[in-house]
């Protein structure tokens, strides 16, 4: 009993987001320029996600995320072009994150002998590789990129997607090959001597990151239906990194608040397009100068804390 | 032959401009550790403020060149004392975040001001655009002059680094920053003094890719940034000598492929040769293997 | 009594340094085994050869159990932990942003049968793996004196409880063989009395051979049946404590000529 009442809460608040935010689209109160940041929102959510465990909870930093969100993006966009369906547009999903996640085993597996600042440029060159394989594919139009497939994301399928990702990823991590990767992290050493295969452990760590990096460059390329090599570059996947940090290394609903409130600040910021950069920019300084471990620090918000900061007389109320 | 010559030429030039900017990342790397991905911005602002020293000022090369280095001299320092220092004692993930913030700020100050269009700089001298011939070999005057002036600025380099007071200082913070504040070293002037000469020889750079290639823009410094990062890599981060030989390896590798006509894999293909060479030798060409004490 | 571990003409080099020369070393079930010696003689680069941190330069390490024998030379770390050796660090080495559970949990929960899918969906199965885990992590904590601070952070620990929960964390991968680096290192008397204890209670209700490094000569002397004393990287004396207090070649290792010759 103890255990099914705060799952209830849970499910009640993850079904609660999806339907108010449903009746806001049917209602129109929630218009198609609120949609599209809602969809930048989500995506950067799976990709901010993904990245935090292999960087925050592994302690493997990633400069290439971009790459493996665009094997997924040319995957679903190609498929859905050729074939405009339903099944081709979930098919296309799942094997662009497996392709990704295949793509992130052959890179760890010869990369993570290397570490740190090695590994952070090694990551980067390998994005930088698979932008410049999709700038010559004969089946990718090089430069312009791939525009015109359908369009099969809206809300619901988003929002699947995204609830999904996170609660997978914190359910791995609250079990035991996910504490493996947090062990590794802490003290590589100590966690190869309770029996931590420390490569298999990072190699996962990888796998699993590249796959739902790859599934959010499909729920991508499907909303907004324009892909090119320029859109995965080096510069996104230090926005994926920057919502990483300011959120928190290791909390991923430190992840998921950064992800809001960033989309949320550039679409205010959205008439000044030049002062935009360098008010983010600010942000950025700011933020690590006085609060360097980020929003979340490597804490989560859940339910318990949240009740902790309600006033006492409420708190007691409850049973 | 000729051809192939032509290229080494044309591949020295381009590897010297590398070197120039990652002998900066390499040691600010070497002395905090830092990733300064701010260090390609710094180098696009001495390609810019070459530009109006030439064309507001009406300057020579030479008088633009010093301009620029000095400019960037006092635009490293005031990052590092900004933004950097403040961040000590933190995380260095968060140091480098706040590098690409700075990053972010110099790259859309500039366009707030200047616009993104891209501009070209002015003619230069008759003797600037010249050129000669070597057994059907053509050499750029300007090419004679960027190698020379880069080879110039790097044995000046070498000269402070191992020879002079501030020279050892700042390799003793780059072994042990607290060992060197016991002996009496001033461990935050020494950052200072090697941020002011690594962004003086990125403005340096900055000038010469300007007469060079005659385009400049705001995001300019980010690829070369990059290159010269991976160049500082290739070589065994945090080592002079390694940086030189990255850069110039990256340049003619780059001038090579493109010789070949597979320009379009150009960065491919540096990112390929950095990933191989990583992992025969995953501290870099001239890095030391150290392995963790248990 | 029946071996349980032998190291035969065991040498590493590094580069042209050499931290341990052909050592001889073997351990029967059951046995409490101290490893002493003078600073910097080579006694956790041994430690460091048995885990699997280094390979061995030349010679054998063989770990007998359940009638097979493992030559334990260039095997990784993790896999000689599922061997069945644990061990502690000189310099603890603990998660130290995690609870003082997770600690233990991480470990004690290596050998659960589910699989990554079951990781992702939480299955009951997963559930039930993780319950117990708990349950056992919770029972070495309380063994260790450690299950009120369960919650708090391993890194808000004092030194000596940092200490204890290493050897828990160690014990939770059901070892046969324990190897503890300096157990008692930086604890006052009291606590050390308190450990020599609790070191000698645990080999006797899991069924332990322990060997340890130790500088505490009250703990060595206490507890361990035989030793094995180390300088330069060489064997130079072993048997039991008595012998060893009185081994001329002994007392030159720790006190140097002159005071020997006197």
């Amino acid at each position: 009993m103890a255990r099914i009442l705060p799952l209830l809460a849970k499910v009640v608040a993850v079904l609660a987001v999806y339907l108010v935010v449903q009746a806001m689209i049917m209602t129109g109160v929630v218009d198609d320029y609120i949609l599209i940041t809602m969809v930048t929102i989500c995506v950067n959510i799976i990709l901010a996600v993904s990245l935090n465990l292999i960087t925050g909870f592994t302690g493997q930093f990633s400069l290439g995320h971009a790459g493996f969100m665009s094997i997924g993006a040319y995957t679903t966009g190609l498929l859905t072009m050729h074939y405009p369906t339903w099944w081709a547009f979930l098919l296309g999903l799942l094997a662009g994150g497996a392709i990704a996640a295949i793509i992130g085993f052959l890179v760890g597996l010869p990369t993570l002998r290397l570490r740190g600042d090695y590994l952070a440029i090694a990551t980067l060159g390998m994005a930088e590789i698979i932008r410049v394989l999709f700038l010559n594919f004969p089946f990718t139009n090089g430069a312009a990129g791939l525009s015109g497939m359908p369009r099969f994301v809206n809300w619901t399928w988003l929002y699947v997607f995204t609830a999904g990702t996170v609660i997978l990823i914190s359910n791995f991590l609250r079990s035991m090959p996910g504490r493996n990767l947090i062990a590794v992290r802490e003290d590589e050493i100590a966690a190869s001597s309770i029996g931590v295969n420390a490569v298999r452990a990072k190699t996962l760590a990888f796998v699993v990151g590249a796959f739902f990096g790859g599934l959010a460059g499909g729920l991508y390329s499907s909303y907004f239906y324009f892909i090119k090599p320029d859109l995965f570059g080096f510069q996104k996947s230090i926005d994926i990194l920057i919502i990483v940090v300011l959120g928190g290394l290791g909390s991923l609903t430190g992840s998921v608040i950064a992800a809001i409130l960033l989309a949320v600040i550039s679409s205010l910021l959205q008439p000044f397009p030049e002062l935009r950069m360098v008010i983010y920019g600010l942000i950025l300084v700011v933020v690590m100068v006085f609060r360097p471990q980020g929003l979340m620090g490597d804490r989560e918000l859940t339910f318990s804390a949240m009740r902790r900061l309600l006033p006492h007389r409420w708190r007691e109320a409850r049973p | 032959m000729e051809e192939v010559l032509q290229q080494v030429i044309n591949g020295l030039s381009q590897g010297s401009i590398y070197a120039l900017i990652a002998l900066g990342y390499t040691m600010v790397y070497g002395i905090i550790q830092l990733i300064n991905f701010a260090h390609g911005d710094v180098y696009m602002i001495g390609a810019f403020v070459g530009y109006f020293s030439m064309t507001s000022f009406h300057m020579g090369f030479v008088e633009a060149l010093i301009t620029a280095m000095a400019v960037c001299t006092v635009l490293g320092v005031t990052i590092e004392r900004i933004a950097y220092r403040p961040l000590r004692n933190s995380p260095r993930i968060a140091v480098l975040i706040t590098a690409i913030g700075v990053s972010l700020i110099l790259e859309y100050t500039m366009m707030y001001f200047f616009g993104a269009s891209v501009r070209s700089y002015p003619p230069q001298s008759a003797f600037m655009s010249g050129s000669f011939n070597v057994h059907g070999v053509v050499i750029k005057n300007m090419q004679v002059v960027i190698i020379g002036i880069s080879v110039t600025l790097m044995l000046i380099l070498q000269y402070i680094v191992k020879r002079t007071k501030v020279g050892k200082a700042m390799r003793a913070v780059s072994q042990d920053a607290e060992a060197a504040r016991l002996m009496g070293i001033n461990v935050d002037t020494t950052i200072s003094l090697t941020f002011a000469l690594g962004s003086a020889l990125a403005g340096a750079a900055g000038v010469l890719v300007g007469v060079y290639y005659n385009s400049i823009n705001p995001l300019m410094g980010i690829m070369p940034g990059l290159k010269a990062f991976v160049a500082a890599v290739f070589g065994g981060i945090g080592l002079i000598p390694g940086a030189l030989i990255g850069a110039y390896v990256i340049g003619l590798l780059e001038t090579g492929v493109a010789a070949l006509g597979y320009s379009l894999f150009r960065d491919g293909v540096v990112f390929a040769v950095l990933i191989i060479v990583l992992i025969v030798k995953p501290t870099g060409l001239l890095g030391k293997n150290t392995k963790e004490k248990v | 009594m029946t071996e349980i571990l032998t190291m035969s003409q065991v040498s590493l080099n590094f580069g042209g340094l050499t931290a341990v020369s052909s050592v001889d070393l073997s351990l029967s079930e059951g046995e409490l085994v101290g490893l002493i010696g003078p600073n910097g003689a080579g006694k956790t680069s041994i430690f460091n050869l048995l885990t699997g941190v280094y390979a061995p330069s030349a010679g054998a390490i063989h770990f007998h159990r359940e009638g097979s024998t493992l030559n334990l030379g260039g095997k990784k770390p993790h896999a000689i932990c599922h061997a069945g050796i644990g061990r502690t660090f000189q310099n603890i080495r603990l998660f130290r942003n995690l609870t003082v559970l997770d600690n233990v949990v991480i470990a004690a929960a290596q050998n659960q049968p589910y699989g990554l899918v079951a990781s992702f969906l939480h299955t009951p199965k997963q559930h039930r793996c993780e319950r117990e885990t708990r349950e056992r992590a919770m029972e070495l904590l309380r063994i260790m004196d450690l299950a009120d601070k369960a919650d708090e952070l391993a890194q808000n620990m004092s030194y000596g409880e940092q200490r204890r929960l290493e050897i828990a964390r160690a014990m939770a991968t059901q070892p046969v063989l324990l190897l503890l680096d300096e157990p008692a290192a930086g604890m006052n008397p009291a606590e050390t009395a308190s450990l020599t204890e609790l070191i000698a209670w645990l080999r006797e209700t899991f069924k332990l051979t322990i060997l340890l490094i130790e500088h505490d000569m009250s703990l060595v002397m206490n507890i361990c049946e035989r030793l094995y004393v180390l300088d330069h990287g060489v064997l130079i004396a072993s048997g039991t404590p008595a012998e060893i207090q009185h081994d001329p070649a002994v007392i030159t290792a720790y006190l140097g000529e002159e005071v020997a010759d006197a």
